[in-house]
């Protein structure tokens, strides 16, 4: 089936002071999206600090140079908007999506703590909290807290920014302080270090002249140099595991690195495509046999980047697989089994249109992720900040479709137990 | 550039966009299946919705349903139909509540013959062959294992219990036993007596003309055939306050409250009111109750409060996790802002911010293909089209002060609350038992 191609317009500009934006007018429906990204994120968090670009996230919802606490959330939603942000290994979001007659006070609100958070001590204190209620909902008071997301890179990796635990430690978080978070700010959210990306219901000159008009004054501070945070592949498999006491079906989390998304993107390509193959839908590979033949898991999934971006991940990352097994399964023969099917691809090739259909089903896929403006402002907005090409986007599914069988082949062939950091859950809770 | 005074002013913000509904085009085809589609061009997709009325169908059976429904019929087999699906990029899942089977799916556009296509294979030939049957049954089964060690999941079991009584929505998952007992040849049953197209809606919103799309959907679904009387649930019962029934979960870390409430639905008249109220309380971030327990003190991550419509009543449901130890104060605060606003009025600006936020919300779900297809799908459930979100806006634009000081006086008083608190009943009976009084879940 021939995929079509997307064609969303881009506009590029950098202000005065720095600050990258990027524009993707789409008048269809009248609502629009709002990004800003800084490029900071879990691996640059100090060393006593784990937790803490998360927890500044929290912050910077906390009231700004001319808001109260509150009042950044009133705005957006008493437009008739919606709003959040995320941290991630690279970098940190912060979003709205609002009806397009909200636009101006979107882009205002968002300058406005570029410009200067309120970090207090009060603010800091009840944020601690908040985060800690998080992290006991999504990780502590839960099976399969965390997996395979925290759990694997401290296997995979050797250097506290790879490998530490990115929702951190309730000690970390107890003991940070408003100075760590002022000195956090000033390092890494300088408006050189950041890109705003605005998609939806809106003209590109009126557009301009706001973002101009609220962050045309933000101070001009250079973006810090980013670390090298590479490290050298694994030689010998890596194993590790552990007892989850709420767990009642042990799992099993394996990864491998692939090659740098940025600096290789054709090497990389090939990976991202590899584990649709392996995984996606039932005539995958690793879900027909391990789920449907063999019985010995109950599900599979395959992704790259511990957080399943591919497009939004910079070196060092891996292609990981998980998979929940029945009660008292095998997780060496499962680990074994997977093994042999990824040689069985590396040896005998791939079936007639094994390729072609996972490559229409990921355009699908990627294509879906781009219908809300949102999406496409914030996928635009990490691809400006972290490749200097924001159109990528109308492209990425074309690249997709151009990976060849020869080069899933030898991805494959790459998938070795030597290469291979594999973590698995006990299941405690089994009854 | 010259300096701000600070505070800077707030932006004003720009005229508000009336509403602007996407064309609907809706036909029902000879064999009573109702297709409705609507166009959005934004990606070269296509989203799909069959929604099958499945009120009192078995529970584990109609769940083991769903998980086999794509598993082969007389001439395809599982790996067949999903690439088959997925060279037009396709793919298609189903499932089920207490109100209907919902098959679900999406492709690139030029795809969406062959998609309907083998969505109508499944529905007129699935086949049910027991090797797959045996092994989805054990999935299942596992899926529920993991979902009982889930407290979100526990609490709500729990909830339904305490909501519905002997009502058919009171269980919603079934016993690891009753999917073990499900045969191939009871699933068949089920599908010949339940999978008809008379009563059924196919939505299909995409980048292709509304006309075109419906006629793709009369080529190929016009094959499937039968009909059987519609079967109705009976309302829900009313909600019986009352003790606090208190779950034990030992050792856990947070305790999950859950707070049912009355409410109305969609087509009642004080639905506007009690959506504003809802929201003025809790139903937002920027509600009383979530920048009190959260934004101020500090005792949830990420509390929530929604009116929940099913065909045979709604709800109100009022949901948070608290850490153990401030159980009680949490509590404390949620029935102290439900109290206030079931007392006293709101103020003006917390009626305006909410409408807004109401309005606002309405123009972005429609913004997405799959958006657009879950909304008009889910309206079509309970006989209402599109056209009724220009009518519910109208309405929320009517509602005053007084409106929602009456809807919350009626609908969220503390004294109409039956609750649920799941966690370690050691330490946090005693401070509910301050608050309330408790009985403990029979277990």
């Amino acid at each position: 089936m021939r995929i079509p191609a997307s064609k969303y317009p881009v506009e590029r500009l950098t202000l005065p002071n720095g600050l990258r934006v990027v524009l993707t007018p789409d008048r269809a429906a009248p609502v629009v999206g709002v990004a800003v990204v800084y490029d900071v994120g879990i691996r640059s968090e100090p060393q006593g600090r784990t937790g803490f670009a998360h927890l500044f996230e929290h912050l910077m919802f906390q009231g700004s140079e001319s808001l109260e606490k509150l009042a950044h959330f009133r705005y957006v939603q008493g437009s008739g908007g919606t709003f959040n942000g995320s941290t991630h290994f690279d970098y940190t979001d912060y979003f709205e999506t609002l009806p397009s007659n909200a636009l101006e006070r979107a882009l205002f609100l968002e300058a406005d703590r570029m410009r200067s958070p309120r970090l207090t001590e009060e603010n800091l204190r009840n944020q601690v909290d908040v985060v800690k209620e998080e992290i006991r909902v999504n990780v502590l008071n839960r099976p399969y807290g965390g997996f395979p997301w925290l759990r694997l890179p401290p296997v995979m990796f050797d250097t506290f920014a790879n490998a530490h635990d990115g929702y951190g430690s309730f000690d970390d978080l107890e003991s940070a302080t408003v100075p760590d978070a002022a000195d956090f700010f000033d390092r890494y959210y300088a408006c050189g270090n950041a890109v705003l990306a605005v998609s939806g219901d809106f003209d590109v000159a009126t557009a301009t002249a706001l973002i101009e008009r609220h962050f045309g004054d933000v101070p001009a501070r250079p973006a810090p140099t980013r670390p090298d945070f590479a490290e050298p592949d694994l030689t010998a498999e890596r194993r590790s595991s552990y007892e989850d006491r709420l767990a009642p079906l042990p799992a099993v989390a394996a990864a491998w690195r692939v090659p740098d998304p940025i600096k290789d993107l054709e090497g990389y390509l090939p990976y991202v495509v590899l584990a649709e193959v392996l995984t996606d839908g039932d005539a995958s590979r690793l879900v027909e046999r391990l789920v449907l033949r063999d019985r010995t898991v109950t599900s599979v999934g395959g992704y790259i980047g511990f957080m399943g971006e591919p497009f939004a991940v910079r070196d060092p990352t891996a292609l990981v697989l998980q998979a929940h097994l029945p009660p008292g399964g095998d997780v060496d023969k499962v680990l074994r089994t997977v093994e042999e099917e990824c040689q069985r691809i590396a040896t005998d090739g791939l079936a007639p249109d094994e390729l072609s259909r996972t490559q229409a089903r990921m355009a699908t896929h990627l294509l879906r992720d781009t219908d809300a403006v949102l999406g496409r402002a914030l996928q635009m907005a990490v691809l400006e900040q972290q490749r200097g090409e924001p159109e990528l986007l109308n492209q990425l599914h074309t690249l997709i479709g151009g990976v060849t069988e020869e080069q899933i082949i030898a991805a494959a062939a790459e998938l070795v137990p030597s290469r291979r950091a594999a973590v698995e859950v006990i299941a405690g809770g089994a009854k | 550039m010259t300096a701000e005074t600070l505070p800077r002013s707030i932006p004003v913000l720009g005229p508000n966009r009336p509403l602007k509904l996407p064309k609907t085009v809706e036909r029902t085809l000879d064999n009573g299946l109702t297709v409705i589609a609507l166009r959005r061009s934004s990606v070269p997709l296509v989203e799909v919705r069959l929604r099958v009325p499945f009120a009192k169908a078995h529970l584990a059976r109609a769940a083991l349903l769903t998980q086999t429904v794509l598993s082969g019929t007389t001439t395809m087999s599982t790996v067949d139909i999903a690439a088959e699906l997925q060279k037009v990029g396709g793919g298609l899942s189903a499932g089920a509540d207490p109100d209907r089977l919902l098959i679900s799916g999406n492709a690139l556009v030029g795809g969406l013959d062959r998609l309907l296509d083998l969505l109508a294979e499944v529905l007129t030939d699935a086949n049910y062959p027991a090797e797959e049957v045996s092994t989805e049954r054990a999935r299942l089964v596992d899926r529920i294992r993991v979902a009982q060690s889930q407290p979100s999941h526990l609490a709500r079991a729990a909830l339904l219990k305490r909501m519905y009584g002997k009502h058919p929505y009171a269980i919603q998952t079934p016993a690891p036993e009753q999917v073990e007992a499900v045969t191939p040849g009871t699933l068949r049953t089920l599908h010949a007596e339940r999978l008809h197209p008379a009563g059924a809606t196919l939505v299909i919103v995409g980048d292709i003309a509304p006309e075109k799309a419906i006629a793709a959907a009369e080529r190929m679904l016009s094959k499937w055939d039968g009909a059987g009387s519609a079967i109705e649930l009976p309302p829900t019962p009313e909600l019986r306050p009352g003790p606090l029934t208190l779950v034990d979960r030992p050792g856990s870390v947070q305790s999950s409250l859950r707070l049912a409430l009355p409410a109305v639905s969609r087509r009642h008249p004080d639905h506007a009111a009690l959506q504003l109220a809802n929201l003025v309380f809790g139903g937002y971030f920027s509600s009383r109750w979530v920048e009190n327990i959260r934004e101020d003190k500090g005792y949830t991550y990420g509390p929530h409060s929604l009116v929940e419509h099913a065909v045979a009543g709604s709800a109100l449901v009022v949901a948070a996790e608290v850490a153990t130890e401030v159980t009680g104060p949490a509590m404390l605060e949620t029935l102290y802002e439900l109290g206030r606003l079931a007392s006293l009025p709101p103020k003006e600006d917390e009626l305006e911010q909410a409408r807004q936020y109401a309005l606002g919300t309405l123009q972005l779900g429609m913004s997405t293909q799959a958006g657009l297809a879950g909304l008009v799908s889910t309206y079509a459930g309970f006989g209402l089209r599109l056209d009724y979100l220009a009518e519910h806006a109208a309405r929320l634009a009517r509602v005053s002060r007084e409106d929602v000081a009456a809807a919350a006086a009626q609908y969220l008083a503390p004294s109409r609350i039956a609750a649920v608190v799941l966690g370690d009943a050691a330490q946090i009976e005693k401070p509910l038992a301050a608050l309330t009084a408790v009985t403990r879940a029979a277990s």
